[in-house]
């Protein structure tokens, strides 16, 4: 038996076993697991109590999975509203770990693991990595953030339950970032996609060809990324590139990944039970129907959370992947209804100006969207910095860009920007997540 | 013949050409003739500088976008008439310009004018034929 885990094929970590659960067993394992989760809400969690008992349901009315849809939703404003620890339905002497996001506006949300969740998190992180050709012997370069984002932490256990060898070298300093890729031999990188696209113009400025090096593989998330935007990238550094999924509320990254199918995101459903709803009734769709991507932890103890509304906006797809794994697959996620920018009445969303520019150009450069209000009228103007493949000597040709870039932006968005060609590293360059909008409006 | 011209993208706002600049003086980079193409936002300053290749190397490693062009300068006497043969002969040859411009030479009483061709060999055969003079690079850079 050893001698089969011990070989090299590259899918057979053992932490991937429950991949491959029969759908049946799997389906009872996840009832079994609701049941139990929503106990154990009921009894800790007294917002969730409240509201079951608003809908006259109790516990034992769960009786089949499709009985998921009578519960309440839980979202975001839940959790600020509740602030700092008022959904825990452990105390705190069994909880390890505090994570916070990044509160832009006001408090931020918090979110507690105790032990076994943390064994749990690291465990999913690990089928990601094996499921991306990941084993023990890579080096694997961690820029996602360490700190109270569970991006850096999350993908370092990850790693390291591998029996990677990891570089925890966080977010920042592209140029050491670059220097401890070549010079360790780094062959997986772990950051924002954005993040990689800066390290890859990085590089080519310091003269250090990525495809050269032994890096093979990035495994990328925390953002909406684009199927373009991956071919650009495996493109400019010969890596194969991976989509990971997950969000602070439900675990941190490491709900869902793609297998080297890349073919839809594996979600780890034996912990993380998907739902698609319609996000303006709250209906479940079917499976191939576009909603909102409803996720509940089936095993999390220290912050269960029951029907949580993620507001990414993907579907669950139909039929399984020819990778074997009897995992159900959402769709990679394009957009999210938190990032849709309402300007004159039209829906727009930033990865639609991603998309235009990689259309046309072929490369993508950085660009950010400037919102304003002038005279009671939305302005959008998007900002794109001129890299060097694009530049031209010629005033006409500069001008034929331009032209070119409003068009697609008018066709795209369906609504008339303002493009302003701008100078390379004029707009600021992000650590993790990518700054895409600032909204000058005020209502 | 054919001559190095860098061209540096910058936008059209106070300060944003004293940079560049600034950075080719630390450098002893010496600017030998310039000229800007601006529209409303943006412009291209375009350069013959001492040391093109340097030059080139020094500003994308300071995060501009710069490009290097080949151009031909070419050699005219400084008075009423001086441009008009030029630009005659090229027309005879059907050759289109993309872009110039033209600076003093401040060794002589002629001037410098700075041309950009699509196709730079055909305008070199042209302008020969016609007995212009053409400024090799080493000519035109020294002092």
């Amino acid at each position: 038996m050893n001698l089969v885990l011990e070989s090299s094929v590259i899918d057979c970590h053992p932490a991937s076993v429950p991949d491959y659960t029969p759908a049946s067993q799997l389906r009872d394992l996840q009832l079994q697991r609701l049941q139990s989760v929503v106990a154990r809400s009921w009894q800790h969690v007294e917002l969730f109590r409240s509201r079951m008992e608003e809908r006259g349901l109790a516990p034992y009315d769960i009786r089949s999975l499709e009985d998921i849809a009578k519960l309440p939703f839980t979202v975001k404003s839940d959790l600020r509203d509740t602030y700092p620890f008022g959904l825990f339905a452990s105390p705190m002497k069994d909880v390890v770990r505090l994570h916070a996001s990044s509160g832009t506006t006001g408090k931020p949300i918090v979110v507690a693991y105790t032990k076994e969740d943390v064994d749990v998190w690291t465990s999913v992180l690990v089928r990601c990595f094996a499921g991306c050709g990941l084993h023990r012997g890579d080096i694997v370069q961690n820029a996602y953030g360490y700190g109270l984002f569970t991006g850096g932490l999350g993908a370092h256990y990850g790693a390291e339950g591998l029996g990677a060898t990891v570089v925890p070298t966080s977010g920042g300093h592209a140029d050491r970032q670059i220097m401890l890729m070549k010079d360790f031999g780094v062959t997986a990188m772990c950051c924002t996609p954005t993040y990689f696209l800066h390290l890859i113009d990085r590089a080519a400025e310091l003269g250090v060809d990525m495809k050269e090096l032994p890096l093979r593989a990035g495994v990328f998330g925390a953002e909406p990324w684009s199927e373009s935007m991956r071919k650009y990238i495996e493109k400019m550094s010969g890596i194969e590139a991976f989509d990971i999924y997950g969000l602070s509320e439900i675990i941190g990254p490491g709900v869902g990944c793609e297998c080297r199918r890349h073919q839809g995101l594996h979600i780890f459903e034996d912990h993380f039970y998907p739902e698609i709803i319609d996000p303006d009734t709250g209906v479940p769709l079917p499976d191939g129907a576009e909603g909102e991507l409803v996720l509940t932890t089936l095993s999390k103890q220290a912050m269960p959370m029951i029907r949580y509304r993620t507001r990414d906006i993907t579907m669950l797809m139909p039929g399984t992947c020819e990778c074997g794994r009897t995992l159900r697959r959402i769709g990679r996620i394009g957009r999210r209804s938190d990032d849709m920018l309402i300007i004159r009445g039209v829906n727009v969303f930033p990865s639609q100006v991603e998309s235009a520019l990689l259309e046309i150009e072929g490369t993508l450069p950085h660009f950010q969207i400037l919102l304003t209000r002038e005279q009671g009228l939305d302005q959008m103007e998007v900002q794109i910095e001129v890299t060097p493949q694009m530049f031209n000597d010629k005033i006409g040709a500069l001008q034929g860009l331009h032209a070119r870039l409003q068009g697609a932006l008018d066709r795209v968005l369906g609504i008339r920007v303002r493009v302003a060609l701008v100078e390379a590293y004029s707009i600021e360059r992000s650590q993790g997540k990518a700054k895409r909008v600032i909204d000058r409006r005020t209502s | 013949m054919k001559i190095q011209q860098i061209s540096l993208f910058a936008e059209n706002k106070p300060g944003h050409i004293a940079a560049p600049a600034r950075l080719l003086a630390q450098e002893g980079i010496d600017i030998r003739a310039l000229y800007l193409a601006d529209t409303e936002k943006y412009g291209i300053l375009r350069m013959i500088v001492s040391d093109c290749g340097k030059a080139a190397t020094l500003l994308q490693a300071h995060g501009f976008v710069a490009k290097v062009t080949e151009v031909l300068a070419v050699e005219v006497a400084d008075r009423p008439g001086g441009l008009a043969d030029v630009l005659g002969a090229l027309d005879g040859c059907g050759i289109n310009i993309e872009y110039m411009y033209a600076f003093p030479y401040v060794r002589s009483d002629r001037a410098i004018l700075i041309f950009r061709f699509a196709d730079l060999d055909a305008a070199i055969a042209c302008l020969q034929a016609a007995g212009i003079n053409l400024v090799a690079s080493e000519e035109l850079l020294e002092k």
